[in-house]
């Protein structure tokens, strides 16, 4: 059975799959589908990693073979690229603000968060570079005195 | 590309693997045991992401030696004698002023080594290195930040910073010492010669020691052996013991 979507359709569909350890935010929100392509019924996606060792690559790549297959996708191709590196400019706007919803700062060029997610006040201190994820640091705040994650700007 | 390129690139991609390898390894080791929850999940971090640019570097190495061995064949199917790491990388990790002081001395030399390896002639170097040198930036960040204020905190702090130093000292040096390797890759446009990066780290160390409170120590001496393979510590071989055991004795397992 040949069946042809378009690459408008996979995005799509890809809005569907979490990002399995920040499940608030799609992994198209995320960045790390860079590049979908369709020939004939064969679909190829390119995806990229945060970081070099994150190990929730591999469950991305399962989750989106999984959401496909759910919706009729037989032929997949998945690759991986490092070039150009995933940056944080690719986060998309509508995840940087789910991000913040769920208790996790945005990450900024400034390399800080600009305000506690959860109080929004702006007097808040680094606690360490490095937090629950290779994406994430550390932070406290010094008015509601919550410590919260903020995704590290790269 | 003849064989001899091939066999030059491929000892090239041995280094870069096995220095991220070895000192991923060794990093991971406080996983678990770190002096305080911030600084043990920030050391399994940096483990990660070591292990990660491993990956990168051993699958490359793999797919120009072309006989068929991918990056976890050559992470735990070689012995002591066929790995490419620096010395500095394989020593125990001792304590954590010593882990932090090698990290730094490593960091210091990474950055501006991978900024220059973004330019290689081989795009799949330098694609490698671009990834790499994002996190290597932040992890230099982070090790000089540290050595600082242990170096610039208490008495005793600033005592063990400097003990690690000088013990370290010794082993520092091996990167820049040329080979016919270096030679060579730096004569295809692949990499520039270590030797090139000398003055960028010397710049680095110097600022960072002045701010910590510490003695640079004079010696020149460098120990040598480590990336050629002729000549490694005894500790080599312990650790890989450790890392390597699982997949010896049931090769092929899997998740």
């Amino acid at each position: 059975m040949g069946m042809h979507v378009q690459p408008d359709q996979i995005w799509q569909w890809l809005e569907n799959v979490p990002d399995p350890e920040i499940p608030v935010i799609s992994v198209v929100d995320l960045g790390v589908v860079r590049d979908v392509n369709t020939a004939g019924d064969e679909v190829e996606i390119v995806i990229t990693p945060t970081y070099s060792g994150c190990p929730a690559m591999r469950v991305i790549a399962l989750d989106i073979e999984t959401e496909l297959a759910k919706r009729g996708v037989e032929n997949l191709r998945l690759t991986t690229s490092i070039n150009p590196p995933w940056t944080t400019d690719w986060l998309s706007e509508k995840g940087k603000a789910r991000l913040e919803e769920f208790g996790i700062a945005p990450p900024r060029p400034a390399g800080g968060p600009e305000r506690c997610p959860l109080c929004k006040s702006s007097n808040v201190e680094r606690i360490s570079q490095f937090g629950s994820t290779p994406c994430k640091a550390q932070w406290r705040c010094k008015e509601c005195l919550e410590p919260f994650d903020y995704f590290k700007c790269i | 590309m003849t064989v001899s390129d091939n066999t030059a690139l491929f000892e090239f991609l041995l280094r870069q693997g096995d220095n991220a390898l070895v000192l991923g390894h060794r990093t991971s080791e406080w996983c678990g045991v770190g002096p305080v929850l911030e600084e043990d999940i920030a050391l399994a971090n940096t483990a990660l992401d070591l292990i990660g640019q491993t990956q990168l570097w051993l699958a490359l190495a793999g797919e120009v030696e072309d006989k068929g061995r991918d990056a976890n064949d050559l992470a735990y199917f070689r012995d002591p004698y066929d790995f490419r790491n620096l010395l500095m990388l394989e020593l125990p990790n001792e304590d954590y002023g010593r882990t932090i002081m090698r990290q730094f001395l490593f960091d210091a030399f990474q950055v501006p080594w991978l900024t220059a390896l973004q330019e290689s002639n081989d795009k799949r170097v330098g694609d490698i290195a671009a990834k790499s040198l994002k996190e290597a930036m932040y992890h230099l960040e982070r090790s000089a930040e540290t050595v600082i204020a242990l170096g610039d905190g208490t008495d005793e702090s600033n005592s063990k910073m400097q003990q690690a130093l000088e013990f370290l000292w010794p082993y520092a040096g091996e990167v820049f010492a040329d080979d016919e390797n270096d030679v060579s890759v730096a004569s295809k446009g692949i990499a520039p010669l270590p030797s090139s990066i000398h003055d960028v780290w010397n710049s680095t160390i110097n600022r960072t020691f002045s701010e910590a409170c510490l003695k640079r120590p004079e010696s020149q001496f460098a120990h040598s052996g480590g990336r050629e393979g002729f000549r490694h510590t005894e500790h080599l071989g312990h650790m890989l013991a450790t890392m390597q055991t699982l997949q010896r004795s049931h090769p092929g397992a899997t998740w």
